[in-house]
């Protein structure tokens, strides 16, 4: 499964689906990560402990555990 | 506290408007009340300034209004406590429309929480807000066709150049006397096919709901708890069940899941996106790198970004310390000419020594200080408005979470650097319960502004003043690392569970404007002023008084003979010092720091450190001015050294001042403080816990500073 945590720097996806729990799906949801948005990776942060990345117009911090529950797919 | 308020400024009458003011966190709500109300709630650059509700009154024409500032939230999912306040206001309370702010440089974001808001039976305006923000960045709102499409009226304001401000209360009070007309909230075919359905069928039963049909079949739709709570105790429930299980059944195969909360969080973005798309007209620009890009590619580099914001950390002490010692000098001698002044128009001995002692000596010692805290007031609103305090954030989630703290918890973390009680506050954007209360423990251990003057006064009394700026950072970087190393201990044996999610948006820079940073630090500062003023001058006095009684008649003659058969000039003033020491150890305050003196003995303090010390448990600026009376009564001050700094490095060893700082950057945060902890942690057991922890910690960590220094030197 390609997750958002394999992705390099600069790299722009799509999200397939999100694995999360119902909380942390909702949460994931009203910042605009969800099926079908498309994700670019800015930052990694030391250690790829944490990622910075890009929905729409928010920049949005997640930890690597986080990052490993979305599935995503490469742009064509 | 704000019912009694509202009641007293302007009783409720017809002309009455409340208004929440909701929106997404970071979009302006404090900011849009200041300018419609000229207040001044405090206002920041990231989510969660505001933790719980304000209210701010204020009146146009004939109207009197008031205004609910309500947390941000990004939608109605209860996430963390502030989003609950929010949700639980909108739901439960009594108010007459809603003011729903949205940040129009995001807009299609924005509008995920709007079209929640529709679903609730309240009229509502929209306030477009950065309204200039967005124009210059070539978005460009239509915003007529906006108020068309949704049924509501949106209007277009700045809160920052305040633009708009009228038009958007001329349009609140027109709302509000007009009858309310439904919002337009249109879902996919599918959606629409299934709540027509359930329409139809209370129509067919004349179900009398407290909301319109259609927000009715929405909520059921969606699950909406209190909706169901009403409808299901009806008879009409045992069929109006079978309608709706077939209706979830069937949007959930509409967008292939089995989780209706995402299919409806689908819906309503393609109804955000539809919006967005047909009112923003936006001038594609060259795809060019943001500022706020460019900025963040230096400022959390992977591997410049931690030593960039140790850097920043260390000119700021570097700063209070350099910057704030110039002024210090001046009033210093401001406040010795002053009492002198003051001194000589009192001829009674006892009253003259109370105000030029007490009061003038306890006031001048915390007002000393002022220049200080202004300087780490001002570095702590540069950091929280200008987008800064989320990278960092970022930055150290890394390193917090292997101590088993939250990103998040850096935010109440640095608010504790300026005062523990908006620190503790700040602490409910964490969402999970023990992480929360992990922080709220880890909070006291940032040393607040109160305790930087006792630091200032030890570094300045011990250091050089080049060295003194990197004491100062040193003892702050040390109760850091303390308060980590405490909270890896709670986490391993206290707090153990699994870690809260890390989900955090980044704002974007903005330039702090010059007028928000004056106003945060004028408030923070008349605050201190205020507390020397009052709270202060009071402990002062009292602390004068435990000092200078009981009188002790016959030691006094018994100097005086002495003082009088002296041979010279020199050992008259010994004599006369020698006097004041004896006559201070058997005052009333001399007694009490005799009594506790056994207990602090370990730690190398002197009676008078331990009063101080536990003088400072009402108020951490009391100890700066307990010290102040207490060495300028005491016995070894003679003319020349008339300054604090110097009777201290005159008076307590080095040894014994290590052991004291170290106390006062753990031991119990101030009376007020812990009221708001244990309130905010949720029960007096809290209170003792903490009081435990902080006072073991302190007491060991001090005792073994002591001996180490002491091998040392």
């Amino acid at each position: 499964m390609n997750t958002l945590l394999n992705c390099q720097k600069g790299c722009s996806v799509h999200v397939k689906k999100l694995h999360a729990d119902c909380a942390l799906k909702q949460r994931l949801i009203s910042f605009g990560v969800m099926k079908g948005v498309s994700i670019s990776v800015l930052e990694h942060a030391p250690k790829k402990k944490t990622i910075e990345i890009k929905v729409g117009k928010m920049r949005l911090a997640l930890r690597d555990v986080e990052a490993q529950m979305i599935e995503v797919e490469e742009d064509e | 506290m704000s019912k009694e308020t509202v009641e007293k400024v302007c009783p409720i009458t017809a002309n009455h408007i409340k208004v929440a003011l909701v929106g997404q966190p970071n979009v302006g709500k404090s900011m849009l009340i200041n300018s419609v109300s000229n207040a001044h709630l405090h206002v920041g650059n990231f989510s969660g300034v505001t933790v719980d509700k304000t209210e701010v009154l204020f009146d146009y024409n004939e109207y009197h209004f008031t205004v609910v500032d309500l947390p941000g939230t990004y939608a109605f999912t209860d996430y963390t406590i502030e989003e609950k306040v929010t949700h639980k206001y909108l739901c439960d309370e009594d108010y007459d429309l809603i003011i729903n702010v949205l940040d129009s440089t995001n807009l299609e974001k924005n509008l995920q929480l709007t079209s929640e808001l529709l679903t609730m039976n309240k009229k509502i305006v929209i306030a477009l807000n950065m309204s200039d923000e967005a124009e210059k960045e070539g978005i460009y709102i239509d915003e007529k066709y906006m108020s068309e499409l949704l049924g509501v009226p949106c209007i277009k304001v700045s809160a920052a150049a305040k633009t708009g401000i009228e038009e958007l209360i001329e349009n609140v009070v027109s709302i509000y006397t007009k009858e309310k007309v439904d919002p337009k909230l249109i879902f996919s075919e599918a959606v629409e096919e299934e709540i027509e359905k359930i329409i139809s069928f209370l129509q067919k039963h004349h179900y009398e709901a407290n909301n319109s049909y259609r927000n009715v079949a929405i909520n059921l739709l969606q699950n909406k708890e209190k909706t169901y709570n009403r409808i299901s105790k009806k008879p009409l429930w045992t069929e109006l069940q079978p309608l709706v299980v077939e209706a979830l059944y069937h949007i959930e195969l509409h967008h292939n899941t089995d989780d209706i909360k995402e299919a409806f969080a689908e819906e309503y973005a393609s109804f955000t996106r539809g919006i967005a798309q047909e009112v923003i007209r936006q001038e594609t620009k060259k795809e060019n790198k943001t500022l706020t890009e460019k900025i963040d590619n230096i400022l959390i580099h992977p591997f410049f970004g931690i030593p960039i914001f140790l850097f920043f950390m260390w000119s700021l002490f570097q700063l209070t310390f350099e910057i704030g010692a110039l002024p210090m000098a001046y009033i210093d001698s401001f406040f010795g000419w002053f009492g002198e002044i003051l001194g000589s128009t009192i001829s009674n001995e006892a009253i003259r020594s109370l105000v030029v002692d007490g009061i003038v000596g306890g006031v001048g010692a915390v007002i000393l200080f002022v220049p200080n805290i202004i300087i780490l007031f001002v570095g702590i609103a540069l950091l929280e408005t200008t987008g800064y305090m989320s990278r960092v954030a970022f930055l150290l989630d890394g390193f917090f979470h292997k101590f088993g703290l939250h990103g998040q918890s850096f935010i109440p973390l640095v608010t504790g650097f300026g005062c523990s009680i908006p620190a503790y506050m700040s602490a409910r954007i964490l969402k999970n319960d023990r992480d929360r209360l992990l922080t709220l423990f880890i909070i006291g251990f940032m040393s607040c502004g109160a305790r930087l003057p006792v630091y200032v006064l030890f570094a300045g009394a011990f250091f050089s003043p080049e060295m003194a700026g990197n004491i100062l950072f040193a003892i702050y970087i040390t109760g850091v690392i303390i308060g980590l190393v405490a909270a890896k201990v709670l986490k391993m044996t206290a707090f153990k569970g699994v870690d809260e999610p890390f989900v955090m948006e980044m704002p974007k820079y903005r330039l702090p404007s010059l007028k928000l940073i004056w106003h945060t630090v004028l408030g923070e500062t008349m605050m201190y002023l205020k507390k020397a003023g009052t709270f202060i001058a009071g402990a002062a006095m009292l602390i004068w008084f435990l000092s200078n009684y009981p009188h002790n008649l016959s030691l006094e003659k018994e100097y005086a003979q002495k003082i009088e058969h002296a041979s010279s000039q020199k050992q008259k003033v010994v004599l006369e010092n020698k006097l004041q020491g004896s006559l201070l150890e058997q005052s009333y305050l001399g007694q009490m720091g005799k009594f506790t003196e056994p207990l602090f003995k370990p730690l190398g303090f002197d009676w008078k450190m331990s009063v101080a010390l536990q003088a400072g448990v009402a108020a951490k600026e009391v100890i700066v001015s307990t010290l102040g009376v207490l060495y300028s009564l005491g016995a070894d001050v003679d003319e020349k050294s008339n300054s604090l700094a110097k009777a201290i490095s005159k008076n307590i060893p080095f040894a014994s001042a290590v052991s004291f700082i170290v106390v006062i950057m753990i031991y119990l945060p101030c009376f007020a403080a812990s009221i708001v902890f244990t309130r905010e942690a949720g029960g007096i057991k809290y209170f003792f816990y903490l009081f435990a922890l902080t006072s073991i910690t302190a007491y060991v960590l001090a005792f073994i500073a002591y001996r180490v220094t002491l091998l040392l030197t």
